[in-house]
């Protein structure tokens, strides 16, 4: 047998020596995100979906390129002080990421991990600096509704009825900047999922699709590192929607977690339950913009001192569904800690 | 049938138990279900993992929000009437200002797919479409919406490539069957009568 690394707790949990620092982040949302419950909470509320750009797919690439942007403005860096950029999207060949770092000039990775690519570019950029490869790291992730609607589902403007189950894809993007030493919440801890499938096919489903894979990897944190969900102030999943939601915590329920009263969803949270999205919002950018705007200034307020963000992504492709695949699922955790 | 089955079998049957408690669901199909005698392994393991999904996949209905069949047929009946009525009322008009049956339909379906294609440009078919269902799909203005939805949509992407290619994402099979219907019910006119 090899032997463990270091880092790595029990299967799947690794933990940082060094924690890597918040420093700075930045939130950017569509206009009708504005009209949620934590508009307010956003860096830039969008005036309308196109954000001055010909085509939504390049509205998408802008406003990831500007999250990433504001987050290095905010703390007077420039792209040259960068080391490394992990982002990610939705769209086939994840263009809206390669064409932001297009503009950017940071050594690039580009990620897939539908719509956990945040959390996992965030425990990725956080191994990164812990392990000495780097001293700062930008994260991004974006989605938007109608350059996603038009790649999985239907035309926009098509007359078609959605799904009680269905969600609403998120339009916005988060960024984040990771350094190795600095002021700001830390990442103590990632958890990398496993990717579940329980044969679901119902591409409109995503929240059934998903929970068991958010529920594996949350129990498999908690294994990993003996902690109750009472050692957190908060437990965000990242877009499992009302249904998914749900799911999770009875899932969670069996194996003897009682997570009632302090987990909660992205995709829930940040839309008005009249907005009409049905089970709530989904996509890269949900849990992005929702960690980088209301959550973690909340943490700063000293509302949370630690949370676990969990990712939840479906990996599906249009082809996959109509070749009559199920959908499967993965789902990754960071824990971040508010530091004094 | 091993211990390690029994154990997964009743581990799934107490969840099941449990949810019951909670809401008076019908019995799931996989309780009914006899286990198998003997597996190998392999089989054993493939058994295992239906099981879960099964139960899974029960779990998961059971959270769904329930569809609203009745709203649904009623909101779709009254918008497929009023559209059908406004092409009555279109015809009407017509008829009563001089062409004759014929004329008048043919003119009547061209202001409807205008009537459907130019909604659609305003943003306003898709809005339509969210409360009428079927109700709006089905009549011409549907059809109309379905087309310039497409137009609209993959116009960025060329109007070769784009828009020319990708016309038809929507209504292409109610065409191509249409067309195959149509043929069969015109040759089976032409050889019965």
């Amino acid at each position: 047998m090899l032997p463990q690394p270091v880092k790595k707790i029990g299967k799947q949990t690794l933990q940082f020596t060094q924690p890597p620092v918040i420093f700075s982040m930045s939130s950017i949302v569509g206009p009708m995100e504005g009209k949620g419950p934590y508009g307010k909470a956003f860096d830039y509320v969008l005036e309308d979906t196109l954000f001055g750009e010909k085509s939504w797919e390049k509205a998408e690439s802008k406003m990831l390129r500007e999250a990433i942007k504001r987050a290095l403005l905010k703390v007077n860096l420039e792209a040259k002080d960068i080391d490394f950029m992990f982002a990610g999207d939705l769209l086939n060949q994840i263009v809206a990421a390669n064409f932001a770092a297009r503009e950017i000039n940071i050594p690039f990775l580009g990620l897939y991990g539908a719509c956990s690519t945040m959390v996992e570019g965030l425990a990725l950029g956080a191994v990164m600096i812990d392990v000495g490869s780097a001293h700062r790291v930008a994260v991004g992730a974006s989605s938007h509704h109608n350059t996603a609607e038009r790649q999985y589902r239907m035309p926009t403007e098509q007359g078609a009825q959605r799904v009680l189950w269905g969600q609403w894809t998120v339009t916005g993007a988060g960024g984040v900047l990771l350094v190795k030493e600095g002021s700001g919440p830390v990442i103590t801890h990632c958890t990398v999922g496993q990717v579940i499938d329980l044969g679901i096919k119902d591409a409109n489903d995503m929240g059934s699709c998903m929970a068991p894979a958010a529920a594996d990897t949350i129990i498999r944190h908690f294994q990993d590192l003996g902690r109750q969900p009472s050692d957190y102030d908060l437990i965000l999943s990242g877009d499992l929607g009302s249904v998914g939601l749900n799911i999770t915590k009875e899932l969670l329920g069996f194996e003897g977690y009682d997570v009632k009263n302090n987990m909660t969803d992205s995709g829930v949270m940040i839309y008005h339950p009249d907005q009409d999205t049905h089970a709530g919002g989904s996509g890269c950018g949900c849990i992005s913009v929702m960690l980088c705007g209301p959550i973690l200034r909340r943490m700063a307020e000293g509302l949370y001192k630690r949370i676990l963000a969990v990712g939840t992504g479906a990996l599906l492709s249009p082809i996959s569904t109509q070749q009559g695949e199920s959908v499967p699922a993965i789902a990754h955790a960071v824990v971040i800690e508010a530091r004094p | 049938m091993t211990n390690k089955m029994k154990e997964r079998y009743n581990a799934l049957f107490n969840v099941i138990q449990k949810l019951k408690e909670k809401q008076t669901q019908a019995e799931p199909e996989l309780i009914k279900e006899q286990m198998p005698r003997s597996m190998n392994p392999v089989e054993q393991q493939e058994y295992e993992k239906q099981l879960n999904q099964q139960a899974y996949q029960w779990l998961a209905e059971q959270f769904k929000p329930k569809a609203t069949w009745v709203r649904n047929a009623v909101l779709a009946f009254v918008v497929g009437g009023l559209i059908c009525t406004l092409g009555q009322l279109i015809l009407n008009y017509l008829k009563g200002s001089g062409l004759n049956l014929k004329e008048a339909g043919l003119a009547t379906v061209f202001i409807m797919v205008f009537l459907g294609a130019f909604l659609t440009g305003l943003g306003v078919y898709d809005k339509i479409g969210k409360y009428g269902g079927a109700g709006s799909i089905i009549p011409i203005t549907g059809f109309a919406n379905s087309i310039v939805a497409s137009a609209m949509e993959f116009k960025r992407e060329g109007y070769i490539y784009g828009m020319g290619a990708r016309l038809f994402t929507v209504a292409g099979p109610v065409l191509v069957f249409g067309f195959i219907i149509s043929v069969v019910i015109g040759l089976t006119y032409y050889i019965f009568s």
